[in-house]
């Protein structure tokens, strides 16, 4: 198999989750982005492993054991990231990231501010809500 | 240099295997891959966070089914393992607990979006440029035995990566006594600043009460 296939799908998937990490509002959406990213990584340190290991006799296996590796820290990451964003929406009511601007500069008036943007977050989540609930009793 | 010398065997051996006639590996690795990045650009695009959810779960699946055409079997039986059965799981128990919207929601982009497709796109040119320009004429050699079996994978993390491993173990006991903490303070917290709040005035009327707290806040 050329070298070619799997680093080229890794870099379009890297890039697809660097856009995820951009674009997206929810907190546990970019969590999902930078596992794309971290996947991305994986193909590649694997392919490179299986590459080296025929072609330089490398018999560390560096590769594979650095993707168990970066499994692992995924794992512990999203555990945390999660954790993070939970205890974030239990104090906020929320968990948009553009929404969390306390240390944002420029914003002077920060308590009305907050208070409006927590006013339609309340008015926008009723409906939601409602919605919901409704669709979890049909 | 062994390096060197693989290179020098590699191009040669590179002349015979072209583009146009790929193996039947190569077919499928790029079926799969197609389908691993069309569930991938689903992921970041839809606008239904459940479903996000599930279309990773494609993705994932899909890499699995990529590492095991590059036999390495043990990292894709891992993969499914803990990707597809717990992160994914956790995601979705994450959107569960933060009350996602189940239908359409039209905000799960934000406003900077065109900016990052611009970032996106153009890093995405600039590394597929760059990779296909320097490993155009490598080869990979599938065949023999397996480069990643489970007994080659054990018998080199037990050899040579065995600090590291068990460092990791260390930092997945901290990342779980994080977590736990985490998610105690704030419990804590919530039962001591704010117990009439939340629990006092009764069941009628708790709904209110909430949305006012939120509102204070």
């Amino acid at each position: 198999m050329h070298l070619a296939y799997p680093a080229v799908l890794s870099a379009l998937l890297f890039c697809t989750g660097l856009y995820g990490v951009l674009a997206r509002r929810n907190a546990i959406l970019v969590l999902m982005s930078v596992e794309l990213m971290l996947n991305a990584v994986n193909l590649n340190l694997v392919a490179f492993d299986v590459w080296l290991s025929r072609a330089a006799e490398e018999t560390l296996h560096s590769g594979q054991a650095l993707t168990l590796f970066t499994i692992a820290i995924a794992a512990a990451e999203i555990g945390i990231g999660l954790a993070i964003v939970l205890a974030v929406h239990r104090n906020r009511g929320t968990a948009d990231i553009d929404k969390l601007r306390d240390t944002a500069e420029g914003h002077e008036s920060h308590p009305t501010d907050g208070s409006d943007g927590s006013d339609s977050d309340a008015r926008t989540a009723g409906p939601a809500d409602r919605a919901g609930k409704a669709e979890a009793t049909a | 240099m062994t390096l060197a010398a693989a290179a020098g065997f590699l191009t040669a051996a590179t002349e015979t295997h072209g583009f146009l006639s790929p193996t039947g590996v190569e077919i499928a690795f790029l079926l799969v891959g197609l389908v691993t990045f069309g569930a991938a650009l689903v992921t970041v695009t839809t606008k239904q966070l459940v479903h996000a959810a599930l279309w990773l779960v494609a993705t994932l699946g899909g890499l699995a089914v990529e590492y095991l055409l590059l036999t390495a079997e043990f990292i894709a039986w891992v993969q499914v393992l803990i990707y597809v059965g717990s992160v994914v799981v956790l995601l979705l128990f994450g959107l569960m607990l933060t009350r996602a919207p189940i239908g359409r929601s039209p905000d799960a982009d934000s406003g900077n979006r065109w900016a990052a497709l611009t970032v996106a796109v153009a890093s995405a040119a600039a590394l597929v440029w760059v990779v296909v320009d320097a490993f155009r004429t490598t080869w990979i050699d599938l065949d023999g035995p397996a480069a990643g079996s489970t007994e080659a994978t054990g018998a080199s993390l037990f050899q040579n990566w065995v600090l590291p491993f068990e460092a990791l173990s260390v930092l997945l006991l901290a990342a779980l006594v994080g977590a736990i903490v985490l998610s105690r303070k704030t419990k804590a917290d919530a039962a001591g600043t704010g117990p009439a709040a939340s629990t006092g005035p009764g069941v009628l009327g708790a709904g209110d009460t909430g949305r006012d707290t939120e509102g204070a806040r």
